[in-house]
């Protein structure tokens, strides 16, 4: 699955990040396979999405989440 | 002794700014750096005799010269001296920001560790090893909380006595440079080589983090809690609004304007009343006379009265900016502008717009994509600023005496449709191949430093004041002789004056617009110079004389009838003149901005030209639109 199914509360293992322009600056931002992530919440629209990283918070689209593969930790 | 040279660096929301705030006052240097907007700022200092300059480098989240701020940085570092680089750190956030301090040290740049905000890392629940940090990386680790004395003076103590050439990285470091260096020889694709260099990162600083840090507690943190009002469900855009509606108000009703009147008030009576005397009583001629008072007074007084509006406007905005709102406002709102064909991140500097079209194309500087920057530079001048508002407002209470506030809040709408409109053709056409991105740190919320706010206040304030101080100058100085004189000197009436020949060569353009008379002509090449100068330059035409003021539209409008304008203009023309001065061409001041900010004459020219159209052919067919249907 990809972040982008993410539902506010779960927790995620990133598996892999897909080929985009953003790719080096989301690993620059510290999402890296391996990485926990936790989603947070949804913008009013349901899009972008927060989510918790590395002790920090960081927004970014759906369309951007979908790139990131993850695998949910039960 | 020599000056000691310390440069501050780190990533955006740790504390940095407050840190260099605290330790140069107000003893700063503003200036920018070569070839880009980014302000370069440079403090001095002198503790226990020893003098200290400090350059506060743009917070990066790494230094690999994607955007300009990362290459100031890294070229700042690479080619300068400095006796002390400070990499400020946020405890709370360690994992990510020690990405930067290892970049930095792969380039070999000896760090002081600042672990700033010990104390928030302490309320949640994380605790870092000071000793065991310096251990790990090799190199002097000082721990502070930004806002308190002691922690800049244990900053200064230590900038004074260490010795930074003490220092090596330690065996785990160089260990790790080893491993890039062969990552970077392994013959793999560059994309992959950075890869796996940035992974060779986030490894390292999971190993030092794990030694280093503490965790005790994973509950919400206060910040959550606050974001599950202010940017979750349907709450946070009424709350957004909400405060919105309260920044207005501060600006516009509750301090800024009263401010700004009463200046407006001084200017207008005392002020050019006692110039006026003190020329006279100093036999100075009369032209000089006619320049100094009714050029130069009249319009940088113009100008002043709006500077409270502005300082005002812009405290709140720094105020909201450091409590980390600002980025909430991007999260909510972004699905709404992306469909406008703009950013999030956009929102805030568009909303200054309302103030005054400059700040806003600045602010379109923390766009992260060019296409972003680029369209909402392009736009900003569509919306009404404050110097459009008094047009609008003049001409709403003339010729639309009943429904004066609903016409005018129509012209606020119309440019805000032609912004969306020509937002959603830009991204469509010229920037269409590029692409727009939205990534976001949502910083914890912290109440800002005053002494921070205030001076970003100031420093956005007096950009504005001198800028718009130098070109209004010569604006006046250019409109007074334009109005008084023409190829054979001095004139007796203003029509005949080069103002009334150039007025009457534009007017042929409004043709079938319904307002081509010299008088609108000339007000629209004033309003190019600077929009405060359309009214008062009717109301010189029509010879009407005195300040002009939103607040006294009613009294000011009813003056105006009894003179030719109200038979110069219908109903209908004078709306079609009000969309014209909505749309067209931005005065000079946001020009120059465009000019510096979109990166050269080409995107200056274009500006210009096309809200000329733009603003042409909207209200063509107003004007011609309205007739059919019987206005």
């Amino acid at each position: 699955m990809t972040l982008e199914d993410g539902v506010p509360g779960e927790a995620f293992t990133i598996q892999s990040i897909g080929d985009s322009g953003l790719k080096q600056r989301l690993m620059t931002m510290g999402l890296i396979p391996g990485t926990r992530i936790e989603v947070l919440r949804s913008a009013p629209f349901g899009d972008p999405m927060a989510i918790r990283i590395r002790s920090y918070n960081l927004a970014l689209r759906r369309e951007d989440a979908a790139k990131i593969s993850v695998q949910k930790i039960s | 002794m020599s000056m000691l040279a310390v440069a501050l660096t780190g990533n955006p929301n740790t504390g940095k700014s407050t840190i260099f705030n605290q330790l140069t006052g107000a003893r700063q240097k503003i200036g920018n750096w070569p070839g880009v907007t980014v302000d370069k700022k440079v403090g001095y200092l002198n503790y226990k005799d020893r003098d200290i300059s400090v350059v506060d480098l743009p917070g990066t989240y790494s230094i690999n010269a994607r955007s300009p701020e990362e290459e100031i940085v890294i070229n700042f570092l690479m080619n300068n001296k400095m006796d002390i680089v400070v990499d400020v750190v946020d405890s709370s956030n360690l994992e990510r920001n020690l990405f930067l301090t290892i970049q930095l040290m792969e380039k070999g740049i000896p760090l002081l560790v600042d672990l700033n905000m010990q104390d928030e890392a302490k309320r949640r629940g994380m605790s870092v090893s000071a000793t065991k940090l310096s251990e790990l990386l090799g190199m002097p680790v000082v721990e502070t909380t930004a806002r308190s004395s002691d922690s800049i003076r244990t900053l200064l103590d230590v900038f004074t006595t260490e010795v930074m050439e003490r220092y090596q990285p330690s065996e785990m470091i160089r260990e790790h440079i080893a491993h890039i260096e062969e990552i970077c020889r392994s013959g793999k694709p560059q994309e992959a080589i950075e890869e796996d260099v940035i992974a060779a990162r986030y490894a390292l600083i999971d190993t030092i983090v794990s030694q280093a840090v503490t965790v005790n507690n994973l509950g919400p943190t206060k910040s959550e809690k606050i974001d599950s009002y202010l940017a979750n469900g349907i709450l946070a855009p009424v709350i957004f609004l909400l405060i919105l509606y309260a920044v207005f108000q501060i600006t516009f009703t509750w301090i800024g304007q009263p401010i700004a009147d009463a200046l407006d008030d001084l200017i207008s009576g005392p002020v050019t009343e006692g110039a006026a005397e003190l020329l006279e009583a100093a036999g100075v001629s009369e032209w000089l006379q006619s320049l100094l008072v009714d050029g130069v007074i009249a319009g940088v007084g113009a100008v002043l009265t709006f500077v409270p509006l502005i300082f005002i406007l812009f405290f709140c905005l720094s105020f909201l900016d450091g409590t980390g709102y600002m980025a909430r406002v991007a999260f909510i709102t972004d699905p709404l502008m992306r469909r406008l064909g703009l950013t999030g991140k956009g929102v805030m500097p568009l909303m200054m717009g309302f103030g005054c079209g400059v700040p806003a194309i600045m602010g379109a500087r923390a766009l992260d994509s060019e296409k972003d920057r680029m369209i909402s530079i392009l736009v900003t001048p569509f919306l009404t600023c404050g110097a459009k508002l008094p047009i609008m407002a003049l001409f709403a209470a003339m010729f639309f005496p009943e429904n004066a506030a609903n016409v005018v809040f129509l012209m606020y709408i119309i440019g805000v449709v032609m912004a969306v409109v020509m937002a959603k053709v830009f991204g469509s056409t010229i920037f269409k191949d590029k692409g727009s991105t939205f990534l976001l740190e949502l910083p914890p919320y912290r109440m800002p430093e005053m002494k921070t706010v205030l001076l970003e206040t100031w420093e956005k304030g007096k950009g504005y004041l001198v800028k718009a101080g130098t070109i209004i100058f010569v604006a006046s100085v250019f409109i007074w002789f334009l109005s008084n004189y023409n190829m054979s000197g001095p004139v007796e009436e203003m029509g005949d004056s080069f103002l009334a020949s150039l007025g009457g060569a534009v007017c042929a353009l409004f043709a079938f617009h319904g307002f081509d008379t010299w008088e609108a002509g000339a007000a629209v090449i004033s309003g190019i110079l600077a929009k405060e100068t359309v009214v008062s330059t009717i109301g010189v035409l029509y010879g009407v004389a005195g300040e002009i003021d939103a607040d006294e539209a009613a009294e000011a409008a009813q003056t105006f009838l009894n003179s030719g304008m109200g038979a110069a203009f219908t109903s209908l023309s004078a709306f079609s003149f009000m969309v014209f001065s909505q749309l067209y061409t931005p005065c000079v001041t946001a020009l120059g901005t465009i000019k510096k900010e979109a990166g050269g004459w080409k995107w200056m020219g274009f500006s210009a030209v096309y809200m000329f159209a733009v603003a042409w052919l909207v209200s063509l067919l107003v004007y011609q639109i309205g007739r059919l249907m019987g206005f």
